[in-house]
């Protein structure tokens, strides 16, 4: 076991696990920080995804000891003062959810992806989104929500 | 472990374990025209004066509504569905109601199950007496304290009005009253063109929650003392356990304890990943007791049960060997599906502490009561010793129909005398069975000289199917001469229902194969299947189980809106499909691109009577039609000696952002009560698509998945 410092939404956290575990499961288990959801393991579904120094990262596959100084936001992150991210509003607007378990993760991909292209094309969008699994099929309303998640970042 | 953050340990494990309990995460919410108005609402907020109308009901003195409902909630949108048809006849004011996820508890509720597209055509009714006996009781307070008639009353948003004199009471205001005047037996309901609420497009009520990451389902409950457990089952189905050495995965730091029970070797400790890498260092070995079979075994398998003697019959009309004796043309087709994995996002997991003061269950279950049942059996003790509390299901297609998880959750609990969160990997499920099975059908036609089918067999043979066809489905009834039978091949490699149970693939089979004989026929696709529907209505044949005129509603609507065969450039493809009360007809379109097949759009015509959210119902049709659609084209679950040859996204594949097609959607609009939605608008989709590539290729896709079948490599 080790002592990990991790910088998340802002707050300095500690965990002391291998250092081999999964940053997924340090969040869930280790810090409480449950919205951030297992869905394969093997960086295939996107429900872990979080932002590591602003890029989308699939937590399933990215070790702890890899996280150590790095900048983490997860979806409990993207609140701010108690306001909905622009994209989190966006959902809501369009109720894109179904089961909503994958959700957390689609939205943190949409983030990532907007914050480094805020004018996208639908084609854009298919593409930056494709790598996230919607077991329910709510694909068409994601793409709505990203797109109108755009429009509200102008 | 040291949490210097300022969200405290005791702060988050407050929140899970309340997303366990259930009681007291919910927020305000709005319909799409009003600003949303989130709040998470405190345990002590929410018991504070609330007064108990009913089992769905209960009014606080402060205006909030509280609405539980008891269904499990899967993405099917029952939690959003069932509080708008109460809150309807309250005439309640939509953004004062909280919705609460009721435990299971037989005394209050009925059927507090997710399965069959059941739940709404089952508590319509009971739903809408239970708000309009309460809006009632409130009319009645209020008559007794203004002394006046309840019939000189009315409500709306919320309030009782007296418009004679003006005077005005809000619900809030008169709850404690009004909870004490007699229940009515007799209320009146709304006449449904006064709805206000059904019918709209209402925003699901987990919203916040969900898109905010907050504890919500059975993978984040929490508990203090808590361990964390996994377990290695038999690597094929077929084989049994034989010995366990757990030396090494006992040395592994963070393992509590390795326990044998049944054929499961379970490691217990304190993280998922601790106890994932234990197992990992298990050595187990198994034997066979059972034949391990292989999807070449399958195949053999088929063939010999399509030409047995031995199959049950399932309906037989008029004379089937005369018919295509005499027939002009006979048309035989036969068609495939393999066994799929329901897969979930939220792999199967549940909570169990099982004490000598009884046992608590929480998690994700469709069938919460047979659930309770079946553990209260196990333990031998009274099932009123074991609590579940439903937590929101990250999915289940039919798979959570099946508690086998939530037994072990409780066995392992009992063995080590803790509380445990059991969590299936990705691998355990897509590896660990239950599966939709595999089947093969054969069909035949016999034609006359005009074209007209006079003769009809269908053959369905199955591994662990039941019965794959549905004998007194569509086109039965409008054939003289019909003979349905089934054989089945029993196989240790676990089967259940899966979204559409049989339908969701004996639908993709009938609709292509009725699209061939209308070929031979020399028939439009449409006409010919509204050709039978009039025979059908005209001169039954035997016994009918499925509405004429509302199938054929949704096939004018369907072709109507598709512009059926006005197209240019556009190949379609036509199917429909009656399953779980409702009636769905789709039309396909494909376009060639780069020398490929590719679906364009699809149309769908859906009559599953009153809609009661439009934001949930094309969210249903939408989804089924994604669902039918994915596994059609892509998926496809094999097995080599015992064991299955897919255990994750990376070689099971399903449906992504970018394979999905326009789907555009058209509710018929009946005013009868609703007949269900969760899943009739998936067995119609690969028929559509099917029929569509053959109109643009010239091949038939006989077999699922399409992707895999030579027809299409060779386009």
């Amino acid at each position: 076991m080790a002592l990990y410092k991790l910088q998340i939404n802002g707050r300095s956290y500690e965990a002391d696990v291998e250092p081999d575990t999964p940053l997924l499961w340090v969040l869930r288990d280790n810090l409480g920080l449950v919205g951030t959801k297992y869905g394969c393991g093997i960086a295939q579904c996107g429900a872990c995804t979080v932002h590591v120094n602003g890029n989308p990262m699939r937590s399933c596959a990215y070790p702890v000891s890899a996280a150590a100084n790095a900048k983490i936001t997860t979806i409990e992150g993207l609140e701010s003062n108690g306001k909905l991210h622009a994209v989190q509003e966006a959902w809501d607007e369009v109720d894109v959810a179904q089961c909503g378990y994958c959700q957390a993760g689609q939205i943190m991909t949409a983030t990532a992806f907007l914050s480094k292209n805020p004018n996208p094309t639908e084609e854009e969008i298919e593409t930056a989104m494709n790598g996230n699994i919607c077991r329910c099929g709510t694909y068409h309303r994601i793409r709505e929500a990203v797109a109108l998640a755009a429009t509200k970042l102008k | 472990m040291t949490d210097i953050s300022t969200t405290s340990r005791r702060n988050f494990m407050k929140l899970a374990a309340t997303a366990g309990g259930g009681l007291v995460l919910a927020f305000s919410w709005t319909n799409t025209l009003a600003s949303a108005v989130m709040e998470v609402l405190d345990d002590t907020n929410l018991a504070s004066g609330k007064i108990d109308f009913n089992s769905y009901l209960s009014i606080s003195p402060d205006d909030v509504i509280t609405i539980f409902s008891p269904n499990p909630e899967l993405g099917q949108n029952i939690k959003t569905s069932f509080p708008m048809i109460v809150a309807e006849e309250l005439d309640a004011d939509w953004t004062k109601v909280k919705v609460v996820q009721a435990p299971l508890d037989t005394n209050k509720f009925e059927r507090q199950v997710t399965g069959g597209s059941g739940a709404v055509p089952h508590s319509w009714e009971r739903l809408r007496k239970a708000g309009a006996t309460a809006r009632q009781m409130l009319l009645e307070a209020a008559a007794k304290r203004w002394k006046v008639s309840a019939d000189t009353l009315t409500t709306e948003n919320g309030v009782v009005v007296h418009k004679a004199s003006g005077r005005k009471l809000t619900y809030g205001e008169l709850a404690t009253e009004a909870s004490k005047v007699p229940v009515p037996t007799d209320v009146k309901l709304k006449d449904t063109k006064d709805f206000k609420l059904i019918g709209k497009a209402i925003r699901n009520v987990d919203n916040y929650e969900m898109i905010t990451g907050k504890p919500l389902y059975g993978l984040d409950v929490y508990r203090d003392g808590m361990l964390y457990a996994v377990i290695q089952r038999p690597k094929a189905f077929g084989m049994k356990l034989k010995s366990v050495d757990a030396a090494a995965a006992k040395a592994i730091p963070g393992v509590v304890d390795v326990v044998t029970f049944k054929n499961n070797v379970a490691v217990v400790g304190t993280s998922t990943w601790q106890v994932n890498k234990a197992r990992k260092a298990l050595k187990i070995d198994y034997e066979a007791e059972a034949p391990l079979e292989s999807s070449s075994d399958h195949d053999r398998i088929f063939k010999e049960l399509l030409s047995s003697k031995e199959a049950t019959v399932r309906r037989k009309d008029g004379d089937v060997e005369a018919a295509f004796k005499k027939a002009a043309k006979v048309v035989t087709a036969e068609y495939q599906c393999p066994f799929l994995s329901h897969s979930p996002m939220e792999p199967m997991n549940f909570f169990a502490d099982v004490r000598p003061d009884g046992v608590e269950l929480i998690g994700p279950i469709q069938t919460p009561e047979r659930a309770r049942a079946d553990v209260a059996k196990l333990l031998n003790i009274a099932p009123e010793k074991v609590t579940l509390e439903l937590t929101r299901l990250g999915g289940g297609f039919g798979r959570r129909l099946y508690g086998d998880y939530v037994l072990e959750a409780a066995e392992l609990s009992s063995i080590v005398k803790k509380p445990i969160k059991l969590v299936w990997t990705r691998e355990d499920d897509m590896t660990g069975g239950t599966y939709r099975p595999a089947v093969r059908y054969r069909f035949e036609a016999a034609l006359d000289a005009k074209g007209n089918m006079i003769g009809y067999k269908l053959r369905g043979a199955g591994i662990n199917s039941g019965n794959p066809t549905r004998e007194d489905n569509f086109p039965s009834g409008a054939v003289e001469n019909l003979l349905i039978d089934s054989i089945e091949h029993q196989s240790p490699i676990t089967t259940g229902a899966w979204r559409a149970p049989i339908t969701n693939f004996l639908a993709f089979a009938e609709q292509a194969f009725l699209d061939e004989v209308a070929q031979a026929a020399k028939k439009d696709p449409v006409q010919f299947r509204l050709e039978l529907l009039d025979k059908a209505k005209n001169a039954p044949v035997g016994a009918i189980k499925y509405d004429i005129d509302r199938m054929k509603g949704v096939i004018n609507l369907a072709a109507e809106k598709a512009g059926w065969g006005k197209k240019e450039g556009v190949s379609q493809g036509f199917s429909v499909y009656f399953s779980h009360r409702s009636y769905v007809a789709q039309v396909a379109d494909v376009v060639m691109k780069e020398g490929k097949p590719a679906v364009d759009r699809i149309h769908a015509a859906v009559d599953c009577g009153i809609v009661v959210n439009l934001s949930g119902a094309y969210q249903q049709v939408r989804g089924g039609v994604i669902d039918g659609l994915g596994h059609a084209i892509y998926s496809n679950l094999t097995f080599k000696d015992g064991a299955a040859e897919q255990s994750n996204f990376n070689n099971y594949r399903l449906i992504r952002m970018k394979e999905v097609p326009e789907v555009d959607v058209y509710f018929v609009n009946n005013g009868i009560d609703p007949t269900g939605l969760g899943e009739p608008a998936l067995p119609p989709t690969g028929g559509a698509v099917a029929n569509a590539i053959y109109k643009a290729t010239g091949k038939r896709l006989r077999n699922q998945p399409f992707i895999n079948q030579p027809e299409l490599k060779t386009v």
